[in-house]
């Protein structure tokens, strides 16, 4: 066939993917603007909204790491993000950690006491499977919930406890906790980007699409999804400290708090499930209408009501998110651009022939 | 003495419990959904019996004139346009879906209602049932009574009826089920339907035996959702003896240590279960896929 | 040479017996066919071999090791490689990436670089090259055609140069020139020295490419032989028609 010859001329088959010069350029502005962010709006109202982007920012890519590429969804992270808040706020009162920079400290020690907790906790809720599992990690976090308001010696029960917050001026308190947020943040979208691009990650990839497949080509399966849960629970234990330190107080529903699991979630999805960026976008974007909704709004209800309604039109409408929405739609891009460069190949030599 | 009693209480109360868990559990049979919002449905339908009970000063029980077909049709709606569209990872999906949908309720509810604890009030709720040195609250004796006759009719429908050996057919095997007839969209559209009208029952007796208010979902759907993974997820005897089982113990362990030690013991009952059987107590044990 | 043997296994399913009492021998370096009438438990063998299913009784050994308790992935890791009868490939990666999958690395270090390494790439290459799927290289593997996708998870599992492919049912929806092919691919590689045990219903293809051929009726061994024999064994006639197999030529 002639069309045929004329493909298997071409030098090499076109890219389906977004072109490396776009990607790190949107990636660098993006970047830029976010450093930049709390310096342009230094009202601290605003820069608040980005302290909370960048502890959810951390949040979202950590649980991205276990539940997106493992496709296991997690709906207890809460857990982690709790047992991050309370180690802080005991911690802090124990060693008598003066309030300011000294506070930062913690967020290594809330990081390896959220990982050392997932073990135990990722040997339990791993031996079952995906439903069962997605059901015990709710139930794991009432229990924690339940210990937080029952063990009052320790955790100060409904009461709560207190983080001192630093005696830093009002205009630029807001600045160290930004920078803190972004740095961890980027540490964790480095570190999602790695074990992607690693071996480690095709194995939870091929453990998403078919597990008892993988564990057949000899991937130890219960060890990658350990090691990706625990992964996962140490960017959580981050943004639970940091959460503590901002916020300055810790509460057994708000520590572990299902409403925080589906906000994980639903940021997952609306940017991208299993993308390396995709939750980062919807960190961003749902944690800053969430912020504006509070402040114009005030009530905790009204976004129940929007974040229910918004997560069943994601699911239904845009399930892979917008991240996997654009690589779609630059490929259809690209394929339509080939066909073009086709139909106008088989017209031009059959109309010279034609007019002959 | 008090022991007795609580393990009495219990199993009045585990009754409503291993109804609810009948709905949840034969729903995942049938479609393969973890319908997570029965907690909201059914603080839902306690707030409907509520209002109606306000508002028209209608006995509880009556307002389930009401408030059941309104709730099934809602079941079946939902069903139609939330679950029945999905089509991949179809266990996770409804599971997310099914989360949305009860925090929108819980979101709507509390805007209507406020987050103020409410309870539903009939005349004859606050008297006892005297047996020997035992004293049981009426309104336990008579919703136990309710859920009691409630599942032998879901008993009756399962296994005495077309439709429920139609139910069997697709949860045994949905491709067959098909392959001889059996609309299986109509079945899981019905079931659903049928555990969501279920719940607005179960509404009514929460809402008379419990103070609640919108965030009492948690509760619900927290406990359930241990009783179902105990029993098995499927199995509609599991759920039974599941429900008993954990209520008995809860009440016990609240009257000989402490309340805030039962609802814990509840949780971590599943766990230690679970470490030593994944499948629960009566589930089926994971066959590796082909 | 007996490679992989399987002794007295027995496998119940709560009153359906599959496997009764079932002992087989398989050949080092012969292409073996196993065949027998629908629910003689060809599958159930082959779930018992790889360490999907664990017999009520009985034994497995692979080159007089038992393996009769070991799970899917340490049998993989001993050399034992499998196909489905519903091929199972990893349908969101694309086919380059499905192929590496099976590459082992050793060391939790390792597991940390890149995906691709230059010698499992080269090896991953060499695969889809031998199957002809080379050019789908960067497409989802979930976009392939159905024959396509048998000899990609042919493929993956070459990679890791397993002594021994199980083959369940590989002709199974499958048109006449892609068999012929994958037949001509069996033959390639069992000339390097891997030996195989095919599953298979289409007599045609079982005949004309094994050394060996047993045959499976309820659940336990019937009989073992040259292809020839075989097809001319009364009992074995007996075997199929007596169930309604008519594929029998």
């Amino acid at each position: 066939m002639s069309t045929d010859t004329t493909i298997n001329q071409r030098p090499t088959p076109p890219s389906y993917e977004v072109p490396k010069a776009i990607r790190f350029g949107a990636l660098a502005v993006g970047f830029l603007v976010l450093v930049l962010f709390p310096l342009v709006f230094n009202n601290p109202t605003i820069s608040t909204i980005g302290v909370f982007a960048m502890i959810f920012l951390m949040a979202v890519t950590g649980w991205n790491i276990f539940s997106g590429y493992t496709g296991y969804i997690a709906l207890g992270h809460a857990v982690f993000f709790g047992i991050g808040q309370y180690a802080t706020a005991m911690l802090a009162s124990y060693w008598q950690i003066p309030p300011g920079w000294e506070t930062f400290l913690l967020i290594p020690v809330s990081m390896f006491l959220a990982g050392l907790a997932a073990i135990p906790i990722g040997l339990i809720v791993l031996r079952v499977r995906k439903h069962t599992f997605i059901v015990l990690t709710i139930a794991l976090m009432f229990i924690f919930q339940l210990f937080a308001y029952n063990l009052r010696g320790w955790t100060g029960g409904s009461q709560g406890l207190e983080v001192s917050q630093p005696p830093w001026d009002g205009s630029i308190f807001n600045l160290p906790y930004y920078y803190v947020g972004l740095f961890l943040a980027v540490i964790a979208i480095g570190s999602s980007f790695m074990i992607r691009r690693s071996k480690f990650g095709l194995s939870l990839l091929a453990i998403r699409d078919d597990e008892d497949r993988a564990r057949s080509l000899g991937i130890n399966t219960r060890n990658s999804k350990l090691t990706a849960f625990v992964i996962s629970a140490i960017f959580l234990g981050a943004a639970g400290c940091m959460y503590a330190m901002f916020v300055g107080s810790v509460y057994p529903q708000f520590s572990f708090d299902p409403a925080f699991d589906l906000e994980l979630s639903i940021m997952a999805f609306a940017g991208g499930l299993g993308t390396i960026l995709g939750p980062s976008l919807g960190a961003l974007i749902i944690s800053g209408a969430q912020q504006y909704f509070l402040i114009t709004f005030g009530g905790a209800n009204v976004f129940l009501i929007v974040y229910g309604a918004l997560f069943i039109l994601i699911l239904r409408l845009l399930p892979g998110g917008v991240v996997p929405a654009i690589s779609d739609k630059w490929r259809s891009h690209v394929v339509r651009k080939e066909q073009r460069i086709l139909d106008s190949e088989l017209e031009g030599p059959a109309e010279a022939g034609a007019h002959k | 003495m008090l022991v007795l009693q609580a393990i009495i209480e219990g199993v009045l109360v585990g009754g409503f419990y291993a109804l609810m868990a009948a709905g949840l559990t034969l729903v995942f049979g049938v479609m393969d959904i973890v319908n997570f919002a029965i907690g909201a449905l059914i603080v839902l339908g306690a707030y409907l019996s509520y209002s109606l009970t306000i508002h028209f000063h209608l006995d509880p029980f009556v307002s389930l004139i009401f408030t059941t077909p309104l709730m099934t049709a809602l079941g079946m709606l939902i069903y139609v346009f939330l679950i029945k569209p999905i089509k991949t990872n179809k266990v996770v999906m409804s599971l997310l879906t099914m989360f949305a949908v009860a925090t929108l309720i819980e979101g709507v509810l509390d805007i209507c209602y406020n987050s103020g604890f409410v309870q539903i009030h009939a005349s004859y709720i606050n008297n006892s049932l005297r047996i020997g040195k035992l004293n049981f609250p009426l309104i336990y004796v008579l919703s136990f009574l309710l859920s009691a006759f409630l599942l032998s009719c879901l008993y009756f429908v399962t296994y005495r009826t077309k439709f429920g050996r139609a139910l069997r057919a697709s949860m045994q095997n949905p491709v067959a089920a098909r392959l001889v007839g059996i609309d299986t969209d109509r079945v899981s559209m019905i079931t659903l339907g049928i555990g969501i009208g279920l719940a607005a029952i179960g509404g009514m007796i929460f809402g008379t035996t419990n103070a609640f208010n919108a965030s009492s979902s948690y509760d619900i759907i927290s406990r359930l959702l241990v009783i179902v993974i105990l029993g098995g997820f499927g199995s509609v005897g599991g759920a039974l003896v599941a429900a008993i089982f954990m209520l008995v113990i809860q009440d016990v362990v609240a009257v000989v240590w402490s309340p805030v030690w039962g609802s814990t013991a509840f949780y971590m009952i599943l766990m230690v279960v679970l470490l030593v059987r994944p499948q629960g107590l009566f589930g089926k044990k994971g066959v590796r896929a082909q | 040479m007996t490679l992989l043997g399987v002794e007295g296994i027995t496998k119940n399913y709560g009153g359906i017996q599959a496997l009764r009492n079932c002992t087989m021998n398989f050949q080092e370096g012969a292409i073996n066919g196993l065949i027998g009438p629908n629910g003689s438990g060809k599958t159930t063998l082959f779930n018992v071999m790889t360490g999907y299913e664990t017999p009520d009784s009985g034994k497995v050994t692979f080159r007089g090791k038992d393996i009769t308790n070991s799970s899917p992935d340490e049998v993989f890791a001993a050399g034992i490689g499998r196909t489905f009868q519903l091929t199972r490939i990893f349908p969101r990666l694309t086919v380059i990436e499905n192929v590496h999958i099976a590459a082992q690395r050793h060391g939790l270090l390792a597991q940390m670089r890149q995906w691709s390494q230059p010698d499992e790439r080269a090896r991953a290459l060499e695969s889809l090259d031998f199957v002809g799927l080379t050019k789908l290289s960067r497409e989802p593997a979930g976009s392939l055609s159905y024959g396509q996708q048998k000899l990609l998870e042919f493929a993956f599992i070459m990679v890791a140069e397993p002594k021994v492919m199980l083959l369940d049912e590989p002709a199974g929806g499958v048109n006449p020139t892609l068999l012929k092919h994958l037949g001509g691919r069996i033959r390639e590689l069992n000339k390097t020295g891997v030996t195989f045990i095919i599953v298979e219903h289409d007599m045609e293809f079982v005949m004309g490419i094994c050394d060996q051929v047993s045959v499976m009726h309820q659940g336990s061994a019937l009989l073992e032989g040259k292809p020839e024999l075989i097809r001319n064994d009364p009992a074995v006639l007996e075997a199929y028609l007596g169930t309604d197999m008519t594929e029998v030529k």
